[in-house]
């Protein structure tokens, strides 16, 4: 067990090794001079002269790929050529609403989610299972932005029920938080809730077919208790899987969902960064996202063992 | 004497075509009404022109922000263009990307799975590249190259598709690897069939259901990501007239002219929903295993 764990957490190196090349390589493979790009249509030599200093791309590739690792390893992600900040202050600066906007959404699409799939299961065919699958169809087509806007104009313009837009920190009061907090999470969290709901209808179905549910009802278990402690419980690897899988789509739709909303995030930070071409920023956004990717997946990895005493390493 | 058939109570031949168009509605509606839609979303976009619009980029600063009513049946934006014209010619650029991501990643991806399934070492390498390019969210990929070429609909398909190839790859790849070990290409290979022929006659089409139903989505992501580029100002030009643009614009005066938003945000929706549809309707007319699961 241990020496898998250690296994499986040496396998992220090379994983996160690829992400870094390509961050780096991007930079140095696209058509043209990155510094002439970066600097725009307007700029004069100078500004370009600045822009290739202070990159580095005076100097050979290989001393910039160890410099840049270098720093790297140890928390430096370069400097924002806008704004002259070193660019992991500005990313730790806009992280907290990220965080708090992809956990309150993880949090409220599970817990949504894994009933609904459970009880799609379990009256398959009927109108709730029906009603599960148009709603995941539907989570999968209706563009997070498309649903956002949506929500702002029946809860917001229309009925005047909650705040167009903003975030408030989990300091400033649990009311303020939540009203602010409840349309992204909800519009965020849909493409993901259709994932999972599904998954776990279809690993439901599966696992409700198999001779130890009859076995169980026939000795006349609770439904619940065989839905629950039976079926679900067998269930839970590939829910885990997709749940760790569904991260992506998280991080892709916060980064529009805090745009929408205005949520002063890393989302934010990127479109800003768009404008600018402010390059330091998106590879440095770009490493932090891919890393927490990883890390989710990591830890949905180990959790197998939990959730199957069965698998060992 | 001759007995019309109808006389013994056998259908008649249109009858039966009509009996058997009916049965495969029943047995696949979501690909029926996905491919409908498909279509509709299709002629709008190549019909444009005739449908009652005007050039999507006329300006009219008078006409600023009217509602919509019968002469703007979408409302007018901040520059007075039609919301109407531009929606449906935005159709055209939704479709052509979605496509285009499509044919180009399922292509790269073949070859690419192709060659890592049977070649060991290029599997070690180039199934680690793809792991880690995985792990980097489509949209951030999209974004970052999109960040150093200049906007234009070339770059933002190229720009999805090296976000989409390595899960294509990853698939053909799957499929190779379990069809190498099936006793029919042992077979072949035990009775002298070459390699190329094996690859041609018993592997590739093989690949093909996966890759179809894998097409659709790819097709429905590539739109999708698309309208995100674009909304978030990293993606067609905007004097291109894309669904994501239309959105990107209406943003700010979300407020006063919600509908600026809405119509494209709704002719997208209904688009990548038809995609879905026939993806999944695909998927379980191709594997009758996996029917009425997912």
């Amino acid at each position: 067990m241990f020496a898998y764990v250690i296994r499986r957490i040496l396998a992220t190196i090379p994983v996160m090794a690829v992400v870094a090349l390509f961050v780096f390589a991007l930079l140095h493979l696209s058509p043209g001079d990155p510094a002439t790009i970066i600097a725009g249509d307007t700029a004069t030599l100078e500004d370009i002269a600045r822009i290739r200093a202070k990159l580095g791309l005076d100097q050979p590739l290989y001393v910039q790929f160890v410099t840049w690792v270098w720093g790297l390893l140890h928390g430096d992600l370069g400097i924002s050529i806008f704004t002259n900040l070193p660019v992991s202050k500005l990313i730790a600066q806009r992280v907290e609403p990220t965080i708090t906007l992809t956990i309150s959404t993880l949090i409220a699409s599970v817990l949504a989610a894994i009933p609904m799939g459970v009880v799609a299961a379990w009256k398959a065919g009927s109108w709730i299972d029906r009603a599960v699958m148009v709603f995941a169809v539907l989570g999968f087509s209706v563009p997070v932005f498309v649903l956002a806007y949506v929500l702002i104009y029946v809860f917001a313009i229309a009925t005047d029920l909650l705040p167009v837009q903003g975030f408030i920190s989990i300091d400033g009061g649990l009311g303020p938080f939540l009203s602010h907090i409840v349309m992204p999470t909800f519009a965020l969290g849909a493409v993901f809730a259709a994932l999972i709901a599904r998954m776990t209808r279809a690993s439901m179905l599966d696992v409700l077919a198999q001779d130890y549910i009859r076995t169980a009802q026939a000795k006349g278990l609770a439904n619940d208790k065989v839905l629950i402690g039976h079926a679900l419980k067998n269930a839970a690897v590939p829910i885990a899987t997709i749940i760790g899988i569904g991260v992506a789509s998280l991080i892709s739709g916060v980064v529009v969902t805090e745009t929408v909303f205005a949520i002063p995030g890393l989302g934010r930070l990127t479109v800003d960064a768009i404008l600018r071409r402010d390059y330091p920023i998106i590879q440095g956004i770009i490493l932090v996202f891919s890393a927490a990717y990883v890390l989710i997946n990591l830890l949905v990895d180990l959790s197998y063992t939990l959730l199957d005493p069965r698998i060992r390493y | 004497m001759t007995i019309a058939p109808a006389d013994l109570g056998l259908p008649t031949a249109p009858a039966r075509r009509r009996g058997r168009v009916r049965d495969y509605v029943r047995r696949h509606p979501t690909i029926v009404v996905g491919t409908v839609l498909l279509t509709v979303m299709a002629l709008l976009a190549i019909l444009a022109p005739y449908l009652g619009t005007v050039d999507p980029q006329a300006l009219s600063p008078i006409r600023r922000l009217r509602w919509p009513s019968a002469q703007y049946w979408f409302g007018t934006d901040m520059l007075g263009r039609d919301v109407y014209s531009r929606t449906i010619y935005g159709a055209r650029i939704s479709l052509t990307v979605g496509l285009s991501v499509a044919l180009l990643s399922t292509a790269l991806g073949l070859v690419i799975g192709l060659v890592t399934g049977f070649s060991r070492w290029t599997d070690a390498i180039v199934m680690r590249i793809m792991d880690g390019l995985m792990s980097i969210p489509a949209i951030l990929i999209a974004i970052a190259l999109m960040a150093l070429t200049r906007a234009s609909l070339q770059n933002v398909i190229f720009a999805i598709t090296v976000a989409e190839v390595p899960r294509v790859t990853r698939l053909v790849r799957g499929v190779v690897l379990s069809l190498r070990e099936l006793p029919f290409v042992e077979a072949a290979h035990a009775s002298g069939t070459g390699f190329f022929r094996i690859l041609r006659r018993h592997i590739l089409p093989n690949t093909i259901p996966p890759l179809l139903v894998q097409g659709t989505f790819v097709a429905a992501s590539a739109m999708i990501v698309e309208a995100i580029l674009s909304f978030l100002g990293a993606g067609t030009p905007p004097n291109i007239p894309s669904w994501g643009n239309i959105m990107a614009e209406g943003r700010s005066l979300f407020q006063v002219a919600y509908y600026i938003v809405l119509f494209p945000g709704a002719f997208l929706s209904v688009t990548v929903l038809a995609i879905n549809l026939l993806g999944d309707g695909l998927r379980d007319a191709l594997d009758p295993r996996l029917q009425r699961r997912m």
